[in-house]
């Protein structure tokens, strides 16, 4: 009961703590933000005090089953519908603002409909609300069933999970609201990075806790590269977002850092949050749902520590290569070079590593649509990881950089590596966490993989195209030393890439949409009548012994 | 510490220090009796004898 009383205490003094924010708001941006958090907090305060067991009611809506076995899987299936949710959002917005590029009227005349408020709702949408949920939520599992314990702190578990959609909605307001850091993947102010810092430290916690609790003695390698993940964001979200707020009740702050040394902290963070948000942790889900789904150990777990310490070593000093050609010295800019172009070695040997895991089972991946998915992702892992590097080179970059090659590049990693191992997990992980006996359809797993394969293909291939084209134009000087293009033409000759990247969006957003129908029909215990993926070939008309042999005319004798 | 001595700490003791960590942990794996360790690791997440999802 007391423990009650100071926890509704608590909640009531933040929703104070943020009235009095919205009472003495700067700007009407930290209003909105205040009321949110204030509403927040009332609704924890609600939840709490209320005799209703809400714990309960959401189970019965979720469908939960009622054995609940063994693991604490509550935050896991949350999460798994929060990655679904996020996920269908993330992407809607995507294939809006590259409409918007094709189509400017798309704009819609407004300032919180325009492409530049849009793009950090789209890109922190699918990084942090899809990736970060499906990180959380699989690792919650992952770390579960490896080291045979429960979760440590299941309160605080949970406060990680609610913690971190109060952080995307402010982040998503945010951005709408206009917002901004301007920071690369890392636009939320102040405040906002504060609370992540909070939920990040607990989820910490949790990991760290369960980890220390376990009842195996070997640590299973996905929590090394989840572990990793969890240590690195925390620091490098710290340093990146040291700033000083203009005002205790405002949203606005300003960098701790100027010049040059800004935009390397900055880089240091951008493509660590790449090497340690996108990378490391989806190596974890593949370290352990590949060899799950495979029914088969990894290839080579030697190789797999080799692949851990390689990375951990060499990207934190990729960064600068994200500013080449920039008042970054030139040493910096070697040295980022340098270190991307060793990274491909052990980003190849992790992806060998994934993929001889299905050594022996290499049927599966015709008769597997979930193995399928997989081999598909580490593929482009493997290809996103070969193309990186080769981006890197000064040499390329004076050719790619800025131009939409990047773009193409980030969305063969990003659709193609997380996006279908994330689609994988999620098939993985539903029927085992809401009991039923397989999903709903495997075919429409099918469907789902040649739509996004598809989109991904067309959306990459638009993009190399576009961005040689952009940069050859825009380094084109006539034989009197001027430049041929305005920049304007080279807007217009985009046109059909930016339309074509549309379509492979659409086709990609199409499969996620039939994933969703999916997992909805999966979770309400439903299973479709299909034929099956693959059945050993049958031919009545062959099953039966051979006929007697005819009798054959005795040998003549020899002459 | 001046930013020249910072910098050139990190590129020859720094350096090196990092270089011998590294190479520790990747020494590790090959020391006798780790290929037994990480078969029966690998194959872990696979015994039936406690509910493992």
């Amino acid at each position: 009961m007391e423990s009650l009383l100071l926890k509704t205490g608590g909640w009531f003094a933040i929703a104070l703590l943020a009235f009095v924010g919205i009472m003495l708001a700067n700007d009407s941006g930290f209003a909105v933000h205040m009321t949110i958090v204030a509403l927040a907090a009332l609704t924890a305060m609600w939840v709490g005090m209320s005799r209703t067991d809400y714990a309960a009611l959401a189970r019965g809506v979720l469908k939960v089953p009622a054995d609940e076995g063994v693991y604490d899987d509550d935050p896991v299936r949350w999460g798994i519908l929060a990655t679904i949710g996020w996920g269908m959002v993330g992407f809607l917005v995507g294939l809006f603002i590259a409409l918007q590029l094709a189509f400017p009227a798309l704009n819609l005349g407004s300032e919180f409909t325009s492409f530049g408020r849009l793009r950090p709702l789209h890109t922190s949408g699918v990084i942090f609300a899809f990736g970060g949920n499906v990180l959380i939520a699989t690792s919650y599992y992952v770390v579960q069933r490896t080291c045979r314990a429960r979760l440590a702190f299941p309160t605080l578990a949970r406060f990680v999970f609610w913690g971190y959609q109060l952080f995307i909605v402010l982040a998503a307001t945010g951005y709408v609201l206009g917002i901004t850091e301007s920071r690369e993947y890392a636009e939320p102010e102040w405040y906002v990075d504060l609370w992540l810092t909070i939920v990040w430290v607990a989820y910490f916690v949790v990991f760290v806790g369960t980890i220390l609790k376990r009842r195996e003695p070997h640590i299973y390698v996905a929590n090394w590269f989840y572990l990793s993940f969890i240590i690195t964001i925390a620091m490098l979200h710290i340093v990146n977002n040291l700033a000083i707020p203009v005002s205790l009740f405002g949203s606005k702050s300003y960098s701790a850092f100027a010049g040059v040394q800004d935009a390397l902290t900055q880089w240091w963070y951008g493509h660590n949050a790449v090497a340690f948000f996108l990378t490391t942790p989806f190596l974890a889900m593949m370290y352990y749902f590949v060899p799950k789904q495979a029914e088969r150990p990894v290839y080579s777990y030697r190789l797999s520590i080799i692949h851990f310490w390689s990375l951990i070593f060499l990207y934190i000093w990729a960064g600068p290569h994200h500013l080449h050609y920039t008042a970054l010295p030139d040493w910096a800019q070697t040295l980022g070079m340098v270190f991307s172009v060793v990274l491909w070695m052990p980003s190849w040997g992790g992806m060998i590593n994934g993929l001889m895991t299905l050594n022996g089972a290499w049927d599966k991946i015709r008769t597997d649509p979930i193995i399928r998915m997989m081999v598909m992702a580490m593929a482009f892992y493997g290809m996103a990881t070969f193309e990186g590097p080769m981006l890197s080179i000064k040499a390329v970059n004076s050719l790619s950089h800025y131009t939409e090659w990047t773009i193409g590049h980030v969305h063969a990693g990003a659709l193609g590596w997380n996006g279908m191992i994330s689609f994988a997990a999620i098939y993985f992980l539903v029927p085992r966490l809401w009991g039923r006996e397989r999903l709903y359809s495997l075919r429409m797993v099918n469907w789902h993989f040649w739509l996004a394969t598809l989109g991904i293909v067309l959306y990459a291939a638009a993009m190399w195209v576009a961005g040689i084209t952009q940069g050859l134009m825009w380094r084109e000087y006539g034989s009197d030393g001027y430049l041929v293009y305005a920049f304007s033409e080279v807007v217009a000759a985009m046109f059909p890439y930016y339309v074509l990247r549309a379509v492979g969006g659409a086709l990609y957003l199409a499969g996620a949409v039939v994933m969703v129908w999916n997992v909805w029909a999966t979770i309400a215990g439903r299973q479709r009548d299909e034929q099956p993926m693959s059945m050993p070939a049958y031919d009545p008309a062959r099953d039966r012994p051979l006929a007697a042999p005819a009798p054959q005319a005795a040998p003549q004798p020899a002459e | 510490m001046s930013y020249d001595a910072l910098r050139h700490l990190a590129d020859s003791w720094g350096l090196v220090f990092l270089a011998a960590i590294f190479v520790t942990c990747i020494g590790w794996t090959f020391r006798k009796g780790a290929a037994a360790h990480h078969d029966r690791a690998a194959r872990m997440i696979f015994d039936e004898d406690v509910d493992n999802g």
